[in-house]
């Protein structure tokens, strides 16, 4: 297909009117509204009390979740790129519950099985464990959502590379442990890096399911996200503003970590 | 000969490791992911089928579960025609700054959802600065998913179409085919399933989205109320079990949604061969 010249100009100005409405425009809009004040007070209002805690606490929960999400992702995918069992298509496809599944649904379902009336709740009260409306609830719904993430990014890496250099390895008399780390990890290792960065992005951002559990404690379970919607409800523009400035330049250093690892990737053919 | 009876061992160890790393895996997932989701459906039910037919066919709960499907049917149908015009200019056109556009078409993914609200809200808000006010309006609610979504068509086209053969469409004009006639006839059924299964996952994530509507949607029953902010609203004002029992018409559809990827997904494979 030859575009003439006139057609080709034509679609990329609808294309990039279409993206400058939806996007860039609200996304740019938002950072000249929340330092149309000076940065002094932008600097004010992230540095609250509330707002450090806040932060600390999202990092908190991050820090977590992600590795464990990690270690599962990676068995998991090494289980279904070279295993072969029963009910592997099943479990493949209860992976991507996550992703399709609404964030309210899923806070819903931890507070059915952790709050007060759930299943566990009554016997974890008993022991003193409180999970619901403090930092467990907020750990496990985060782990949730972002479940899916570093599998779906390793698993079709594994397929690609293949198991020959690991056959090799093994017929050379190295332990499942050795040829793991020196053969498997490092060709898998940009896939790991990638999922990494977007279930990072991913935690520090959910919203819907970290709402229903968290309780919004101010200073207490109040994550960053929960933290932008509380000052915006309180009427403190700036602040809400300020708070998701912040996790706008977070997500901008996400993408940027993606980009130069495709880039890397790419530059490496795997 | 010693080589072998190294191996075996060797071998038989992994794969034991491997048993053990499944079962654990599979064991995590059952106790993040299917144990609270068995209790919601549990809880659904806990009333009865009767309690569970009422919850779901109340006035207010079908008003927000018939908008959420219309509302996400029209995000993936404009997906449809925006994604793919995307994807095809970031691949068969030139212009500067056509890197960075591409970067940041996965912003949406990487934004918060409370963000990107906020975001939507700045431009399209009361405090409009192009004088544009569509919040607490149903158009803001799919402009919100619009934003959620933007990436899914784009992200799955790209690669099918950086990957057509461009002799295909040689072929066609050197038989006399004009454009219109290549785009429909070559260049569309081969992205046909991208696009389709990119469109699927945009309605998936559509049907459940919170984040982004709950700020600029103002939560009007029977107008711009969303299935998932009904059942936030049940949650908080403590009707959990009817909470449940909605939530569990919302994972019927996902799991729906999800087989139909699945299924778009292999049919993707057999176009390839």
């Amino acid at each position: 297909m030859t575009v003439s010249r006139r057609w080709r100009i034509g679609l990329r100005t609808l294309a990039l009117l279409y993206l400058g409405a939806l996007l860039f425009v609200p996304v740019g809009l938002i950072f000249y509204r929340t330092f149309e004040h000076g940065i002094g007070a932008v600097w004010a209002s992230i540095t609250t009390p509330a707002a450090i805690h806040a932060f600390q606490l999202t990092l908190e929960v991050t820090a977590i979740a992600v590795p464990l999400n990690t270690i599962f992702g990676v068995v998991m995918a090494l289980a279904l790129a070279r295993g072969s069992w029963r009910g592997k298509g099943l479990v493949n496809a209860l992976i991507d519950l996550p992703f399709a599944v609404s964030p309210i649904v899923i806070g819903l379902s931890l507070v059915l099985v952790y709050g007060i009336h759930g299943w566990l709740g009554p016997s974890l009260t008993k022991a003193g464990i409180q999970v619901i409306f403090s930092l467990p609830g907020i750990v496990l719904a985060t782990i949730f959502v972002s479940l899916p993430f570093v599998v779906r990014e390793v698993t079709p890496v594994l397929r690609e590379v293949g198991d020959e250099q690991e056959q090799a390895a093994a017929t050379l008399g190295a332990g499942a442990w050795t040829t793991f780390r020196r053969v498997t990890l490092p060709s898998i290792r940009w896939g790991i890096a990638y999922g990494v960065v977007l279930s990072v992005a991913r935690c520090i951002g959910e919203f819907g399911a970290v709402s229903v559990v968290s309780g919004k404690i101010a200073g207490e379970t109040d994550t960053l996200t929960l933290l932008v919607e509380k000052r915006f409800s309180n009427f403190d523009l700036a602040g809400a503003y300020a708070a998701s400035a912040l996790l706008a330049l977070i997500a901008l250093a996400t993408l940027l970590a993606m980009t130069s690892m495709n880039r890397r990737r790419e530059e490496e053919g795997a | 000969m010693s080589a072998t009876a190294l191996t075996v061992p060797a071998r038989r160890a992994e794969r034991s490791y491997g048993a053990l790393g499944l079962g654990l895996a599979t064991l995590w997932l059952s106790a993040i992911v299917l144990l609270p989701l068995s209790a919601v459906v549990a809880h659904g039910l806990d009333g009865g089928l009767g309690a569970f037919w009422d919850a779901v066919t109340s006035a207010q709960a079908i008003a927000a579960l018939r908008f959420t499907v219309l509302v996400s049917l029209a995000t993936a149908l404009l997906n449809v025609l925006g994604g793919t015009l995307i994807a095809w200019v970031l691949v068969r056109d030139r212009f500067p700054g056509k890197r960075i556009v591409n970067a940041l078409i996965d912003l949406p993914f990487a934004l918060p959802t409370i963000v990107a609200g906020l975001v939507l809200l700045t431009l399209y808000g009361q405090r409009s600065p192009l004088g544009i006010d569509v919040a607490f309006t149903q158009v803001a609610v799919l402009l919100a998913l619009l934003f959620v979504t933007l990436p899914f068509v784009i992200r799955s086209v790209q690669p099918v179409l950086i990957e057509l053969d461009r002799e295909m469409e040689e072929a066609a004009l050197s038989l006399g085919a004009g454009n219109a006639t290549i785009f429909r006839r070559v260049v569309l059924p081969n992205l046909a399933p991208a696009i389709l299964s990119g469109a699927a996952l945009a309605f998936a994530r559509a049907v459940g989205e919170f984040g982004s509507i709950v700020l600029i949607s103002g939560n009007i029953p029977f107008k711009t109320q969303v299935s998932s902010v009904y059942v936030f609203n049940l949650i908080e004002s403590d009707a959990p079990i009817s909470a449940a029992a909605v939530s569990t018409v919302l994972l019927a559809v996902s799991l729906l949604v999800l087989l139909a990827i699945r299924g778009l997904g292999r049919w993707g494979a057999r176009h390839d061969r």
